[in-house]
């Protein structure tokens, strides 16, 4: 955390990838070429566009990656339509990194992991799960059950088909929502996905996606014996200022962008269901 | 404790106003609000309640964050703070006062928010004990003793004087400026002034108003009351009731382009419009209903259980004399406060 936590740090957009017909992930490093700041996975960062707005993004490489940020970006309002249009060389501005966490160093370490993702949910995982892939040694078997509309909606999937599925006790099972011409793998939704693979519910889970994916998804590892105290998720608010004051991201006696993203599901039971 | 007689008040509040901005209840167009103090201000320390309340000294209506100089790709941020001068708030009420700290709970609290900070920090406040507290004050519900504020100093008004205690060396100071003014009082008189003030508050309709349901454990519970329709369903959304709120602390970040560039600032806001929550693809809290809920729970419910019990409220009164629908928080704490059966 910089002293200024309102006064943001000019970065620089050095590589920009399309990952998918409306999914973009920017790598950014400061003026001096350097990587803006420190982060853990799971965290946030405020990136503007001067003149556009300001909005809240989780950061989708790995602190593990001593060069650079990466953030995958989903063109969805006013913002981020900005934000696709931008080039190379562009420079933008970032503040964090806000918020808690995954328990990397803490409930996760020597666990099995499974983490299930739909769409542009991927992002927040991919800092995680390549982190785990660093420390691999501090973690048990790895599973990823990664599901999109298409197979043009998967985010990352070079990075997954050449490095993940290499990785030894690391299991990815990919799905696509409707059979597409191409596409040899599996076809159907996450929820129903997660529940025909008959997964281990001794697993500590992260879900990160759409909020009805994660709903049924939920309902499907509590059957299949899941804890709720073992499942992770993160949420997802309007925010403003990032720290915890401008009331924006308040759901009951949390706010989203301090006390979460990052949030147990038995946690989430205790609070009103607004978000 | 000094004195300082009522015609030679003028005088001592321009002494202090030699020194450094000095900001009072001043009477303009008609409403006493806080303003600075000049020659020709129209001093108003026997009003009870200024319209708007005192948050705008620590947390302004709006303020430039910074400015933004854009040239081709590249950005320059400018840092446009500056340490503020030392001011004084003379006048401020114990409900008003209160107001400050549930504020510093929010922006002191890491990471601070610097700007506040330092409005704080250069601010010397001298509180005015109420004299004659009216049905819409309920700050005793909150443990507020209007009779004696602190700050760095608390005045009480009579009829011929004006009596000065200094509680913190900011206050001592100030004090001092104002000597050649005053002459020692041996406190009699504010004592009797404490004790009219507290009867009154005493018997006054909602002093004593039942808050006991508002408890963090009851969360979920108070969250799911169907009472909250019927609640809210006078309510227009206007959102007088937050600006007027001296502990309503919502705010958006905003900017706008200049000749030169781009400033950033930021303004308060309110969790009862309708756009305060929306995202491209989504808004959690779609109704009225939703949005009025939020902002009583926030109050009564949700900043006690992150704050130690303290209510996000001071019972000023403010709401109940503003909102032009007749709602306001007392509708609120009277329909579910005590009551165990609903």
């Amino acid at each position: 955390m910089t002293n200024e936590n309102l006064i943001p740090r000019i970065g620089v957009i050095t590589d920009i990838r399309r990952d998918t017909p409306d999914v973009k992930t920017f790598r950014v490093v400061g003026t001096d070429g350097k990587k803006l700041f420190e982060h853990l996975p799971g965290q946030c960062a405020m990136v503007s566009v001067p003149g556009v707005g300001e909005c809240m993004f989780s950061i989708t490489s790995s602190p593990t990656n001593t060069e650079y940020m990466e953030f995958s970006i989903k063109k969805c309002g006013c913002v981020t339509e900005v934000i696709h249009s931008l080039e190379p060389g562009q420079q933008i501005t970032v503040r964090g990194p806000y918020g808690k966490n995954f328990p990397v160093e803490g409930d996760f370490k020597g666990k099995d992991l499974l983490f299930i993702a739909g769409g542009i949910g991927l992002a927040p995982l991919r800092s995680v799960i390549n982190y785990v892939r660093h420390y691999r040694k501090n973690y048990g078997k790895v599973v990823v059950v990664y599901g999109s509309r298409s197979k043009d909606d998967l985010v990352d999937i070079e990075e997954i088909k050449n490095e993940w599925i290499n990785e030894p006790d690391f299991q990815v099972y990919l799905t696509i929502d409707r059979p597409q011409e191409g596409w040899d793998g599996h076809v159907g939704f996450v929820p129903a996905y997660v529940k025909e693979l008959g997964l281990d519910p001794t697993m500590t889970a992260v879900l990160c996606g759409p909020p009805i994916m994660i709903k049924f998804t939920l309902q499907g590892l509590l059957e299949l014996g899941f804890k709720k105290e073992r499942v992770y998720t993160t949420l997802e608010l309007r925010m403003k200022c990032g720290i915890g004051k401008c009331g924006r991201c308040n759901v009951g006696d949390k706010f989203v962008c301090k006390d979460g993203p990052v949030f147990r599901m038995d946690e989430l039971d205790e609070l009103p269901p607004e978000y | 404790m000094i004195k300082i007689s009522r015609d030679k008040l003028n005088g001592a509040l321009a002494k202090i106003a030699r020194s450094c901005d000095l900001f009072l209840p001043v009477k303009k167009a008609g409403e006493v609000n806080y303003g600075k103090f000049d020659e020709n201000a129209e001093v108003s320390l026997d009003t009870l309640k200024t319209v708007k309340s005192a948050k705008d000294f620590f947390f302004p209506q709006s303020e430039t964050m910074m400015k933004f100089k854009l040239s081709g790709k590249n950005i320059e941020i400018e840092d446009i703070r500056k340490q503020p001068e030392p001011f004084v708030i003379f006048g401020v009420r114990g409900c008003d006062y209160r107001s400050f700290s549930i504020l510093d709970n929010v922006f002191l609290q890491e990471p601070v928010d610097t700007f506040y900070k330092a409005r704080r920090d250069a601010a010397t406040i001298v509180t005015l004990a109420c004299n004659k507290p009216e049905t819409s004050c309920f700050c005793k519900a909150f443990g507020i003793d209007a009779a004696e504020p602190q700050g760095d100093a608390t005045g009480w008004l009579d009829e011929k004087y004006l009596y000065l205690n200094a509680n913190t060396e900011k206050g001592e100071k100030l004090l001092e400026t104002v000597g050649e003014f005053s002459q020692p009082d041996d406190g009699k008189a504010v004592e009797e002034l404490k004790k009219t003030t507290r009867e009154i508050t005493a018997k006054l309709p909602y002093s004593n108003i039942d808050l006991s349901r508002f408890k963090p454990e009851n969360l979920n519970e108070l969250f799911n009351l169907p009472v909250w329709n019927e609640l809210s369903e006078a309510c227009l959304g206007c959102g007088t009731c937050t600006f007027v709120c001296p502990t309503c602390q919502c705010f958006d970040i905003r900017e706008f382009k200049t000749d030169t560039g781009v400033n950033r600032f930021r303004c308060w806001d309110s969790c009862m419009y309708s756009d305060f929550t929306q995202m491209a693809a989504a808004n959690s809290r779609t109704t009225q209903m939703q949005r009025y809920r939020q902002r009583f729970m926030h109050k009564l419910v949700y900043y006690p259980s992150q704050y130690g019990g303290t209510y996000s409220c001071v019972g000023c009164g403010r709401c109940v004399n503003k909102c032009p629908q007749h709602l306001n928080i007392l509708k609120v704490i009277k329909k579910i406060g005590g009551r165990k059966d609903d």
